[in-house]
C-alpha cells in the first residue's frame, strides 16, 4: 500500500552538495522543503571521529561510505556491439550515499571552469574552423557565460571554504595565482595550504620551464574559517586520509557541516533518511511533475511525495537514471541520433602520469591534503595553446598533488619491480618514501555513442532496469593524453629522478580500478530543446517543474574537476528559482 | 616452523596444548596448535609487543589453511625486513575477510544472468569473494597435483614460486571454473590488504609492513611537519587504531 502524503513546495531528491544548497536556500527563503535521502543520517561525531576513520580498508578499499552497488548499480559496454554487464563492485567511480552525498569525502579540488568551457563549440569553430570539430563529437556551448556565473562561483567558494591564490581579480593578473584564469571579483577565502616537498620541486622546475605554475584550488580550510552562513571550519592538519574519508576535523568543505545543517535549522524544512525515490509523477500531459514515489529502505513502505517543484540532486549518474525512469524528456538513441536524455556521457581521462624515484629524496607522502597541490595549466585555460599541434580538443592540467601515502593504496616501485617475493618487499620498502607523481587529467568531449540508456536486462532491487553505459576513450583523449603527457615527461626529466615510470597509453576504458568521480553529462543544458535537456536554469524543458542539478548538466568534462560549477550552479538556479519561478512558474528564459 | 610443512607439524604435535608448543619453541612467533576434531584448524600466534593472542580459522578448512599459509608466505618471504606474510597474520586477515561480509559478497552485485566479459568490465563470477577463493584454492591444488604430483603447500618453495609466477602471467588454465590468473589476482590482492591495512584485521602484526615502509599510522597531524619534514625523514613509531583503541 501506498501512503500519500501532503504537497509540499519543494522535494529534493538526495541530500548531497547541490540537495544541501537547495535544501538551505530554499527553506531559508520560507519555501516548504522536503529532502529525500536514500542514505542514513551522518555526523562528524562520532561517524568519522579518529581513531576509527583511519581505517584504510574499510573506507577506502570497501567504500564504506559509499553506494552500495549490490542495491542499484549501473551496466556497462565499450561500444553498442558489445554485451552490457554489470558493474557488480565500485571502482572506477564512488558515488555518495547517505547524508552530505560524495561532498563528505571527495578531495576538496575546487575549480571555476574556463571561457573556452563555457563556449565550447563557438571557441574552436572560431580559432580552428568548423571542420576542427569531428562529426562525431556533438560539443556544445554552456547556455550561460564564465561571468554570469561569476558571483555563484564565488559564494560557493565562501561556502565551502576555499583555498587558493587569486590569478585575475577584476582584469588585473595577482602574481602567484594561475595566470589563465578567468576574471575574478575577489580572492580566494582562505590563503593556499603549505606545499609539499614534491609541489615545491614542480613549482621550481615548471616555472624554469616558463611555464606557469600556481597552487591548486582546494575545499581543504589552510586556517580555521567561518564561512559567511556562519558554518565553522578547522584548518586541514595533513591527515592524509581526505579522499573517501570524512574529515574528523570538519577541515574540509563539505555540505554536512555547512548548507545541509542551516536548512535543518529552518522549521520549513524536512529531512528525510532512508528515503529512495523511485521515480519522479508526471500528471496525464507528462508537461507537468506531481510529485515523487519512494520507498522507506528500512520498513519497505512506500510513499508519494507531492510537491509543486520536484529537485533532482541524486548525483549525475543517478540523476538521468530517474529521468529516463519517469519518462522526463526523449530518451537519446545513439543509432538515430535522435532524442536528448542519456547524451553526452563524458569522464576524465588520466593514464598520462609519470613516478618519479630518487635516491636522495624524501617526500612523506603521508603529510598530505586531499586536494592541496601545485599545477600549470599551460596546456588546458591557456586559449593560446595551439590545439592543432595535438590535433585534438580540449587539453589537460599537469599537476602534482599528494592526497596519500595510505598503504593498502600507495606503494610506488620502479618499472620492473616483483609485484610479490623478496624483491619486491625490497623496493617498496626502499622507495615508500621516496616517490612523487606528477598527474595529467584531460578534459573530455562527447561522442555520440559514449551515452545512457535503460538496461534490457538487468535490474535494481525495485526492480527497475539498471542505467546502461557505453563508453570508452576516443582518438581525440589519446591525442591530449599523448601529447600533454609528453610534456610531463618532459618536466619529471628535468628533475633527474633516478628513474621514473611512465608516461602509459591511454587504453580502452576500464571500469575497475579508481580514477575519478566525475562523471559528466546525460541530462545536458543548452539553449533550446533540440540540443538540450535543460534550460540554462536546470530546468527540465519537457517537463518544467523539475530541475536537473549537478554534473549530468554538462555538456562535456573539462580538465577540471566538477564540484566547482556544480555548486556555482546549484546557488544559480536556486536564485531562479526563488526570483522567478515561483512567483511566475512555468518555463523560465 | 619456517621450513617446516604445516599439515606435518600439525600431525607431529598431536594434542600438545597450544600453549606448551608456544613455551617449546621459544622465540619462534607463531606455532600451529591444537586442531580440535572436525572443527577448522586452530592456531596461536604470539604477539611480539604482548602475551599470546589466540587465533582460529573460521572459514578456511585446514588444507586451504595450508595452502593459504603458504602462498602468503611466498608473497611475503621472512627476510631482515619483516616475518613472512603467515606470522605478520595475513592468512588470519584472509580467513576473517572470507568469513565476513565481503567474502560473503557483501556490496557486490549478485544478480544474473551471468556472462564472461572482458576484463576492463570488472568482476563477472556469480561467485561470493568466499566461494570464488574456496574454488581457487582447489582449482590450484588440483593443477599441482595433476602436473607434479601433490599440493600446493607440499611443493618446495622454488615450484611454489613457479606455480604462482605461472599463474599471475596467465601461463596456465585450472579446469573448472575459475581462471588461474584471475584467482591469482584476488589472491595477491587481499594478501597486500592483510599485510598493510590496520592491525585490528588480524594482518600486519606489531605493525610489520608499516615499519617496513615508514608510514607513521594513524596518529596524523602534520600542519608543521609539511614544512618542517622537507626532504626530512619521519621517524616515529607507527600508531595503529588497534593502538588506540
Ligand atoms: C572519492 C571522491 C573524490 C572526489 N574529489 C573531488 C574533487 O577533488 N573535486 C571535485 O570537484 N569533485 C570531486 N568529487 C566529486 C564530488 O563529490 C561531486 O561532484 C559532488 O559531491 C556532487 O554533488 P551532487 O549533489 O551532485 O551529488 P552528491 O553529493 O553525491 O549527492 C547525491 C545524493 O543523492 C542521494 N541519492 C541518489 N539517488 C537517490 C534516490 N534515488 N533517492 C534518494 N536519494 C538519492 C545519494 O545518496 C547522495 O547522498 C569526488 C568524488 C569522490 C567520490
Amino acid at each position: 500500500m501506498t501512503t500519500r502524503l501532503r504537497e509540499v513546495d519543494v522535494v529534493i531528491v538526495g541530500l548531497g552538495w547541490t540537495g544541501g544548497i537547495l535544501a538551505k536556500e530554499l527553506s531559508e527563503a520560507g519555501m516548504r522543503v522536503v529532502a529525500l535521502e536514500r542514505g542514513g543520517m551522518r555526523g562528524t561525531n562520532p561517524d568519522f571521529a579518529i581513531p576509527q576513520i583511519r581505517d584504510e580498508l574499510k573506507y577506502a578499499v570497501r567504500n564504506h561510505l559509499m553506494q552500495n552497488p549490490a542495491r542499484d548499480t549501473l551496466t556497462f559496454r565499450h561500444s553498442p556491439t558489445e554485451p552490457s554487464l554489470p558493474m557488480r563492485q565500485l571502482g572506477s567511480f564512488l558515488p555518495g550515499e547517505g547524508l552530505g552525498g560524495a561532498g563528505v569525502h571527495w578531495n576538496g579540488v575546487t575549480w571555476r571552469w574556463t571561457g573556452i568551457d563555457h563556449a565550447a563549440r563557438s571557441y574552436y569553430e572560431q580559432r580552428y574552423g568548423k571542420s576542427f570539430i569531428p562529426s562525431d563529437m556533438p560539443i556544445q556551448d554552456w547556455p550561460m557565460t564564465y561571468a554570469e556565473l561569476e558571483p555563484y562561483y564565488d559564494k560557493f567558494e565562501r561556502t565551502a571554504g576555499v583555498s587558493g591564490k587569486a590569478g585575475n581579480i577584476r582584469g588585473t593578473k595577482q602574481t602567484g595565482g594561475n595566470f589563465f584564469e578567468q576574471p575574478r571579483d575577489r580572492d580566494y577565502p582562505l590563503p593556499a595550504l603549505e606545499p609539499s616537498y614534491s609541489q615545491i620541486l614542480f613549482n621550481d622546475a615548471t616555472a624554469q620551464m616558463g611555464y606557469h605554475p600556481f597552487p591548486r584550488p582546494c575545499a581543504n580550510a589552510s586556517r580555521a574559517y567561518t564561512n559567511p552562513d556562519g558554518s565553522h571550519l578547522g584548518a586541514c592538519v595533513y591527515c592524509g586520509h581526505c579522499e573517501r574519508f570524512g574529515c574528523e576535523a570538519n577541515a574540509k568543505g563539505s555540505p554536512h557541516i555547512t548548507v545541509i545543517p542551516k536548512a535543518m535549522a529552518q522549521p520549513s524544512f524536512e529531512l528525510r533518511t532512508h528515503s529512495w525515490v523511485t521515480k519522479v509523477m508526471l500528471d496525464s500531459t507528462k508537461k507537468k511533475a506531481i510529485g515523487v514515489a519512494y520507498t522507506d529502505v528500512s520498513t519497505g513502505e512506500e510513499y508519494e511525495q507531492p510537491a509543486a517543484i520536484v529537485a533532482l540532486c541524486a548525483y549525475a549518474i543517478n540523476n538521468v537514471h530517474l529521468m529516463l525512469l519517469s519518462g522526463i524528456g526523449t530518451p537519446y538513441d545513439a543509432t538515430t541520433q535522435k532524442g536528448i536524455v542519456g547524451k553526452n556521457y563524458c569522464y576524465q581521462p588520466g593514464g598520462g602520469g609519470v613516478t618519479l624515484f630518487f635516491e636522495d629524496r624524501i617526500f612523506n607522502p603521508f603529510m598530505a591534503t586531499g586536494a592541496f597541490g601545485i599545477a600549470i595549466d599551460d596546456f588546458h585555460a591557456n586559449d593560446q595553446f595551439d590545439r592543432a599541434a595535438m590535433s585534438a580538443l580540449g587539453g589537460a592540467t599537469i599537476n602534482v598533488g599528494q592526497s596519500n601515502g595510505r598503504p593498502i593504496g600507495y606503494r610506488p616501485v620502479p618499472a620492473g619491480t616483483p609485484r610479490w617475493g623478496a624483491a619486491w618487499k625490497k623496493a617498496t620498502a626502499k622507495w615508500y618514501l621516496r616517490a612523487m607523481n606528477i598527474g595529467v587529467t584531460a578534459s573530455n568531449m562527447p561522442n555520440r555513442y559514449n551515452a545512457y540508456d535503460l538496461d534490457p536486462t538487468y535490474k535494481n532491487v525495485f526492480g527497475q532496469p539498471l542505467l546502461r553505459l557505453t563508453y570508452n576513450f576516443l582518438e581525440n583523449d589519446k591525442k591530449v593524453i599523448g601529447y600533454v603527457a609528453q610534456k610531463a615527461a618532459e618536466i619529471a626529466r628535468s628533475l633527474k629522478p633516478a628513474s621514473m615510470t611512465g608516461p602509459g597509453m591511454l587504453g580502452d576504458y576500464n571500469i575497475v580500478p579508481y580514477q575519478s568521480t566525475h562523471n559528466t553529462g546525460g541530462a545536458i543544458m543548452g539553449s533550446s530543446p533540440g540540443n538540450s535537456a535543460l534550460n540554462k536554469y536546470l530546468q527540465s524543458w519537457d517537463v518544467p517543474n523539475v530541475f536537473v542539478l549537478g554534473a549530468s548538466a554538462f555538456p562535456h568534462n573539462s580538465a577540471y574537476n566538477p564540484t566547482g560549477p556544480v555548486g556555482a550552479l546549484a546557488y544559480w538556479t536556486a536564485d531562479a528559482i526563488k526570483t522567478k519561478f515561483r512567483n511566475r512558474p512555468g518555463l523560465m528564459t | 616452523m619456517k621450513n617446516k610443512n604445516r599439515r606435518d607439524f600439525l600431525k607431529t604435535v598431536g594434542t600438545v596444548g597450544a600453549t606448551g608448543i608456544a613455551a617449546a619453541v621459544g622465540g619462534d612467533t607463531s606455532v600451529a596448535g591444537q586442531s580440535p576434531a572436525g572443527s577448522p584448524a586452530g592456531r596461536v600466534l604470539l604477539d611480539p609487543a604482548g602475551g599470546p593472542v589466540s587465533h582460529a580459522y573460521t572459514f578456511l578448512t585446514a588444507p586451504e589453511a595450508a595452502f593459504i599459509e603458504a602462498a602468503v608466505d611466498r608473497f611475503i618471504p621472512a627476510d631482515d625486513l619483516t616475518p613472512g606474510g603467515t606470522d605478520c597474520g595475513v592468512a588470519v586477515f584472509i580467513d576473517r575477510q572470507l568469513a565476513g561480509a565481503w567474502g560473503s559478497g557483501d556490496r557486490t552485485y549478485m544478480q544474473g544472468p551471468w556472462q564472461k566479459g572482458v576484463p576492463t568490465q570488472g568482476y563477472q563470477s556469480p561467485l561470493t569473494p568466499a566461494e570464488f577463493f574456496r574454488a581457487g584454492i582447489a582449482a590450484t591444488n588440483a593443477y599441482c597435483r595433476k602436473t607434479l604430483q601433490k599440493d600446493f603447500d607440499r611443493l618446495t618453495v622454488e615450484q611454489q614460486n613457479k606455480v604462482l609466477q605461472d599463474m599471475e602471467q596467465g601461463r596456465v588454465t585450472f579446469e573448472g571454473t575459475v581462471p588461474a590468473q584471475e584467482f591469482f589476482n584476488l589472491l595477491l590482492g587481499t594478501a597486500m590488504q592483510g599485510f598493510f591495512a590496520d592491525p585490528i584485521y588480524g594482518g600486519n602484526r606489531d605493525k610489520a609492513a608499516w615499519k617496513m615502509i615508514g608510514f607513521p599510522g594513524v596518529i596524523a597531524i602534520y600542519s608543521e611537519h609539511i614544512k618542517t619534514y622537507r626532504n626530512k625523514k619521519y621517524d616515529v613509531e607507527p600508531k595503529s587504531i588497534l593502538d588506540l583503541s
